[in-house]
């Protein structure tokens, strides 16, 4: 099992759980987060005579755990989906996820991460 | 009872009721245009629908007073809604973390501030103000407690009036109700300067004494019959220290505390580095400060018009137009001095304080000038409170979140001094005792320029000295400041015990840049 960590645009975000779900992957976490880039690294503002920093950005983040027969077409569709061709597109990270569990039958392992239907 | 005899005694009540009833009304036919309400039947007399000739002068006189009355009450009221406007501005130029705190210091100023007017104010500051010609003639009013030195008398107090005791008087009531707004306006005003890090309870000592003590002193020199409003009766400065609705003794009052407080409590943790160089510490919310200042220039209608005492007293429109152009030149100029020569961006705040010190630079002029002035002067303290407040915050290094003293302080000064060199001399007959309407330095009276420069000056003298001494024992005893680690976390909850936004996540330290 896998966890990909995908930082993508927040307009990106609708095609992108779009296209998630035509592949079938129909579970993720996602939150908004802030943080620095390099095209908005010297941005300031004035702020009544005062300047202060701006160089912040906005981005989305999802958090997908898939198995492992599903990493390669989950990694291919987000790339599709997210990118614009514009710096500040964002970026992918894939970590090894050692144990899951489904709360609700105490389910483990592959078997948790999707429904036998 | 069987139906048939409640029926009978129905129609014999109704029968009645007809017969009867029809002698206690003016007329049956109904009047959806008005034309026929209002006769000489209204007009209170002993034989209804034949008054005497007294009786007749007696309902003009009295609908007159009833005009002024429900004017400076209406007005009053329109005030009194300016807190609601200082609350959202000064909230919503602040931090979060600090909304509940900020808000309930500017909620509580009204209450406090009245309570000390209530106690002593009113009385110290109109206890000696005599007859109250426009609002019914009461004459109890009388006694100011004055110094007389080498000739010449200088009021410097009343002494009637304290809790409002013996002065049962409607038009004393009136008047009581007009003034306490006024002071409130004061009074609210350094809460914005010394906010995000005021104590509670030092706030509202500080609420006790500006209502009883500190408001009322300066206010009876200038509008109570002091002595600055007789420099023209007693020295021949014109009309004496003019300030028709308070550039001086309501915005200077206030402004000269912000400056003070905020001088002796300190700048915000994180606002100013080694280098002395300023942090910026963006307000919260700005939707809510655009809003208060709308309220603000509303309420601002009362503030000026209602000055004169009397609907009666038509003046009014033209206070009105004045005041609504220089809130109109000082938003504007404001907003274009930022856009094309400071910033490159038309920043809202600064909109909001070119609108403020546009009508606070028009409170004392605004009867006296006519409209192109008026157009002159807003435009002028549009630049003014631009620069003083970098001034302030880049020169002397004091913090001023919202800019309090940049509009209140120094545009309440170019105000008065506007009064002095702008005042066209077609109102005032009379002002202050002295013959002859009110003109300025433009208008050949060159001795109320002066008047207006003693009143100014006396104003930062006196508000600056017992400001200091108030604020400074107030820190001595119970501390002005809070805790720096409830500084850091928020008042919100270590002095107010709630969150202003509870359940909305609030990145607490993020926003505060600590010093480099």
């Amino acid at each position: 099992m896998k966890k990909i960590e995908a930082i993508i645009r927040t307009n990106k975000y609708e095609d992108v759980k779009k296209a998630l779900h035509e592949i079938d992957i129909d579970f993720f976490t996602w939150w908004d987060v802030t943080g620095q880039g390099n095209d908005t690294k010297h941005k300031t503002e004035i702020y009544r005579g005062t300047v202060r920093d701006t160089s912040y950005i906005s981005r989305r983040s999802l958090s997908i755990v898939v198995r492992d027969i599903n990493l390669q077409k989950t990694i291919d569709c987000l790339l599709n989906a997210a990118r614009t061709g514009e710096v500040g597109d964002g970026k992918i990270f894939v970590t090894d996820v050692e144990l899951s569990y489904r709360i609700r039958t105490g389910e483990s392992g592959d078997e948790s991460l999707y429904n036998r239907d | 009872m069987s139906k048939k005899l409640i029926f009978i005694l129905a129609g014999i009540f109704l029968v009645m009721g007809f017969a009867l009833g029809g002698d206690l009304f003016a007329y049956t036919t109904p009047d959806p245009a008005g034309l026929h309400a209002g006769t000489t039947a209204d007009i209170t007399a002993a034989t209804a629908g034949s008054p005497t000739a007294t009786e007749i002068t007696d309902q003009i006189g009295k609908n007159k007073v009833a005009i002024n009355m429900v004017w400076v009450l209406l007005t009053g009221f329109l005030v009194m809604f300016m807190q609601a406007g200082f609350a959202m501005v000064e909230s919503g130029l602040t931090r979060a973390k600090n909304a509940a705190h900020t808000m309930s210091m500017n909620m509580m100023i009204y209450p406090i501030g009245m309570l000390g007017f209530f106690i002593s104010g009113f009385a110290l500051m109109f206890g000696g103000v005599g007859t109250l010609g426009l609002l019914g003639g009461y004459e109890g009013l009388n006694q100011e407690f004055a110094l007389s030195l080498f000739g010449h008398t200088f009021g410097l107090f009343g002494t009637k009036g304290f809790f409002l005791n013996n002065v049962y008087d409607v038009g004393v009531f009136t008047l009581f109700l007009f003034q306490m707004v006024f002071m409130d306006t004061t009074a609210t005003i350094p809460t914005g300067s010394m906010a995000e890090r005021w104590k509670f309870s030092a706030f509202v000592v500080y609420g006790l004494v500006l209502g009883t003590i500190i408001y009322p002193l300066y206010g009876n020199w200038v509008w109570g019959g002091g002595w600055l409003a007789t420099l023209g009766k007693e020295f021949g400065l014109g009309h004496g220290h003019v300030d028709f609705a308070g550039s001086s003794v309501v915005h200077m009052t206030g402004g000269v505390l912000a400056l003070v407080g905020a001088i002796i409590i300190g700048p915000r943790i994180g606002k100013y580095n080694k280098d002395g160089s300023p942090n910026a510490i963006p307000g919260h919310n700005i939707p809510m400060a655009i809003i208060g200042a709308f309220i603000l220039a509303f309420g601002w209608f009362g503030f000026n018009p209602g000055s004169t005492l009397a609907g009666t007293d038509l003046r009014i429109s033209v206070v009105a137009v004045n005041t609504m152009i220089a809130s109109a030149t000082g938003a504007v100029s404001s907003m274009l001095y930022m856009w094309l020569f400071k910033t490159k961006k038309p920043d809202p705040t600064m909109m909001i304080n070119g609108l403020l010190a546009g009508l606070v630079a028009i409170t004392a002029p605004s009867a006296f000038v006519n409209v192109q002035a008026a157009a002159l002067i807003g435009l002028i303290s549009g630049v003014l409170v631009i620069e003083a407040a970098f001034f302030i915050e880049k020169v002397l290094r004091i913090d001023d979140p919202v800019g309090a003293v940049a509009v209140h302080g120094v545009n309440g000064a170019w105000g008065c001094i506007a009064l002095g060199l702008f005042a066209d001399g077609t109102y005032g007959d009379g002002w202050n005792g002295v013959p002859g309407t009110v003109a300025g330095l433009f208008y050949g009276n060159p001795g109320q320029f002066v008047a207006e420069l003693i009143g100014v000056a006396t104003n930062i003298v006196y508000v600056g000295i017992i400001g200091f001494v108030v604020f400074k024992l107030i820190d001595l005893t119970i501390g002005n400041r809070v805790k720096p680690e409830d500084e850091l976390d928020g008042l919100d909850v270590p002095e107010m015990g709630v969150e202003g936004y509870c359940g909305i996540k609030l990145d607490k330290n993020s926003e505060t840049p600590l010093t480099k």
